[in-house]
């Protein structure tokens, strides 16, 4: 077997930097957060540097590293600020739905041609606008499912909450994120086009 | 008979489980007959495959960087790895 390419840790900030730090932003959207985490990551994987098995490379075994924090830092939000009664309940204020369960506001057609949405730069930073709204227990229950694609029971025991609850919280995140996106972006870029 | 708002929680649902049968086949009845049901699972599944393709993008190794560590952050990094 060759030996794995094995960089010097006084190389990681400029080779593997702002890659990990990227990776960072999209999970946590907030710039200090991510740079204290691709920290801790550069000075556990100096202090664990036997762990690397040298079967991935380098940057692999960094992201599988920040992972983990990312996921720690969940669990300490978690646990700092648990599931509340109002994050399982719809807000009778906010409800796109009439006492018997119809739709008043149905989903508007948001024309164009979505499937390139992700194409468009100015998107991510609509999407992260619109995360950073939700609450804590939500954002982070759709990053874990949807950008980090974590199956159910791994994100019942980082939020620590139960299965039927996941779904509930997952519904009312996906609903809260489709109103805001469309909102924010689709019924604007409807308009422009027009 | 399920309401709009059972089928939006079921529509969730099944995108992170597979339902029981009988939910499955009363949420697509109710899709075949619903436009605004029938349209906010499409978004759904659209908002879904766009925040996979963008994470793709985002980490492929080399790609042009959107966000990047500020001088700064960099040089506090490099200075705790020397002492760490």
């Amino acid at each position: 077997m060759p030996k794995p390419a094995n960089h010097d840790p006084s190389e990681w900030v400029d080779r593997y930097g702002d890659y990990l730090f990227r990776y960072a932003m999209i999970r946590l959207r907030d710039r200090s957060t991510a740079e204290d985490l691709v920290q801790e990551t550069f000075l556990a994987g100096i202090k664990d540097r036997k762990s690397f098995s040298g079967n991935s490379s380098e940057s692999t075994w960094l992201v599988g590293i920040l992972k983990h924090k990312i996921a720690d830092h969940f669990r300490h939000q978690a646990r700092k600020a648990p599931l509340e009664e109002s994050d399982l309940r719809e807000q009778p204020d906010s409800s796109p739905f009439d006492g018997s369960g119809h739709w008043m506001n149905g989903p508007t057609d948001w024309g164009g041609n979505p499937a390139d949405l992700y194409r468009e730069k100015k998107f991510l930073d609509q999407l992260t606008k619109c995360l950073s709204g939700l609450s804590p227990n939500h954002a982070n229950a759709f990053t874990l499912r949807e950008i980090e694609g974590a199956d159910t029971g791994e994100i019942c025991k980082v939020l620590n909450v139960t299965e039927t609850n996941l779904w509930v919280i997952l519904h009312r995140a996906r609903m809260l994120l489709r109103r805001c996106l469309e909102a924010n972006w689709f019924e604007k870029s409807v308009k422009k086009g027009s | 008979m399920l309401s709009c708002k059972d089928v939006t929680l079921l529509i969730s649902e099944s995108m992170d489980t597979s339902l029981p049968v009988g939910q499955r086949i009363g949420m697509r009845l109710h899709l075949l007959m619903c436009k605004f049901c029938s349209r906010y699972e499409r978004q759904l599944l659209l908002i879904r495959e766009t925040v996979r393709r963008i994470v793709a993008t985002e980490e492929k190794p080399g790609e042009p960087p959107g966000e990047t560590l500020s001088e700064e952050a960099k040089e506090r990094i490099r200075k705790s790895l020397r002492n760490p």
